[in-house]
């Protein structure tokens, strides 16, 4: 875990949990992009990692030979404790993790649920949590805007989606982040794990006595072509809600903000023009892309010059596609109107982001909020800004002073 | 004008009615339609470009326009 020899060929023996990488990765996806748009390494096994649009949005409507049957970036390492995982969700976290046709009926089930119409039913409250942790910190003059903020927002929306109390959202995040972002250690991958089943096996039981009219209990009560939906397969389907919806959102939230407080004349225009917070919320997303998902090759395949074989590892590197120069002009710099925008943050083909227009609703919710009650801010000198990287990219430490 | 979605191309990104929400319906399962017959009213000329333009699966078309 963590041990790791510093990388001297990025385009045959790239580590993307190279810090350095980690907080800064897009100079490298560049000079990639050019030499060898399709990098290569051994270090977690067999995986490439392009850099290119046209591959990466190739890839990702390529499922027969790109499947979505393992996703993490970071592999799970058989070593020690199994991963509990393995006994309870023999389909994993669909429809994230499933092909076609498991992946297609079970993202119905998920779709109305965010749809745009019902994500407006959830604004306002988004817009009172997001004043009321703002409250919390005004007077100090100072915050820290990814975890005083930024992680709080996204994982109580959520939970109340789900139906699940508020109060749990602490314990949600440290769940969610033991899976996605310390996944290089199997322990606490696996304590994550654990932690998110044990206790939605609990609720499904609650839900059957008690059904609300939560998303939790309406999945208990779906069905599929007349038979009931498995166990199994609401619990990961809930499961997936909670991971996808948390590190990633509040990831996309804390990079704004960090790109807002470096960048004062950026900060000054969406001040003076809040008509443009729609596009500039979609150039935010396309600048900082918080997600990288995996693809596991299925038979060998030559693609684009490089040899691959099955059971490799595919990176969908949807952060460098939208940092393309042959698909934006001018990519390296955040226009906040870009008007041709076709970024691929949250994916492209069958698995687009099923949260899309939630996690859109929430980062503009929580920007506007922000500059609305603090309109002047800056990074705090001398204090340091951490990132987390790997499947999910943002800030994790951001230190902000205000007065 | 007039514009039109492929089906079969559409992922449900909802740029378009983001941008332009006179001119197109998404449904709750995220597939966008031209609104009426895709005759865009006069006006909105602009933003029915800007939809084309932000569409990530390349699924919106102007009707007689090749690309
Ligand atoms: C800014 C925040 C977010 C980003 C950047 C993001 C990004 C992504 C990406 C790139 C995918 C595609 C996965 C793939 O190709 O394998 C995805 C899938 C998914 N996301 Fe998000 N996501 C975000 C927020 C959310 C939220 C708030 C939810 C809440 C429910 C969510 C739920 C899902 C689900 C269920 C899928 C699986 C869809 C499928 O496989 O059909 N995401 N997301
Ligand atoms: S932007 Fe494109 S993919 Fe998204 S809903 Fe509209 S037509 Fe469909």
């Amino acid at each position: 875990m963590g041990e790791t020899t510093p990388v001297e060929d990025w385009a045959g023996d790239f580590d993307v949990l190279d810090p350095g990488y980690v907080a800064d990765p897009f100079a490298r996806w560049d000079d990639l992009r050019e030499r060898c748009p399709i990098a290569h390494s051994n270090r977690r096994g067999s995986t490439w990692l392009p850099t290119r649009y046209e591959d990466v949005t190739a890839m990702a409507h390529d499922v027969d030979h790109f499947s979505s049957l393992d996703i993490s970036v970071i592999p799970f390492e058989g070593e020690g404790p199994e991963d509990p995982a393995e006994a309870v969700l023999p389909y994993g976290v669909p429809p994230i993790s499933a092909d076609p046709p498991l992946h297609t009926w079970t993202r119905r089930l998920l779709l109305p649920w965010f749809s745009h119409r019902r994500v407006e039913s959830y604004e306002a409250v988004t817009r009172e949590l997001c004043s009321g942790l703002i409250e919390g910190f005004l007077e100090q003059g100072r915050a820290d805007a990814a975890v005083d903020y930024a992680q709080q927002i996204p994982v109580r929306v959520i939970a109340r989606i789900l139906g699940v109390p508020a109060e749990m959202a602490d314990t949600f995040t440290e769940w969610v982040r033991d899976v996605l972002e310390f996944a290089d250690d199997p322990e606490k991958r696996i304590e994550g794990m654990t932690g998110l089943i044990t206790y939605f096996l609990a609720e499904i039981e609650r839900r059957k006595v008690e059904p609300g009219e939560d998303l939790l209990s309406e999945l208990l009560h779906s069905e599929f072509e007349g038979v009931p939906v498995e166990e199994s397969l609401v619990l990961g389907v809930a499961a997936l809600v909670l991971i996808a919806g948390v590190d990633t959102t509040w990831s996309a939230i804390g990079s704004s903000l960090w790109h807002l407080a470096g960048h004062p004349g950026d900060r000054e225009r969406l001040l003076a023009e809040p008509e443009l917070m729609a596009l500039a919320v979609e150039e935010l997303l396309r600048a900082y892309s918080p997600v990288t998902m995996a693809r596991i090759v299925t038979g060998d395949v030559d693609f684009g010059g490089c040899p691959m074989k099955a059971g490799d590892k595919v990176l969908m590197n949807f952060p460098a596609a939208n940092r393309d120069p042959a698909a934006f002009e001018r990519p390296e710099e955040v226009i906040l109107d870009r008007a041709v925008n076709r970024h691929v943050a949250f994916g492209s083909g069958i698995h687009r982001c099923a949260g899309s227009n939630l996690a859109r609703m929430e980062l503009r919710v929580a920007l506007e909020e922000w500059l609305r009650r603090i309109p002047v801010f800056s990074l705090a000198e001398a204090e340091e800004v951490t990132w987390a990287g790997g499947q999910v990219r943002g800030p994790r430490l951001l230190p902000v002073v205000f007065r | 004008m007039k514009v039109r979605v492929d089906p079969e191309r559409c992922q449900g990104h909802a740029r378009c009615y983001a941008l332009a929400p006179e001119l197109f319906e998404v449904d709750d399962y995220g597939l966008s339609s031209a609104l009426g017959d895709g005759t865009v009213p006069a006006g909105s000329e602009e933003r029915a470009r800007l939809a084309i333009a932000n569409c990530p699966e390349f699924a919106i078309s102007e009707v007689g326009v090749e690309g």
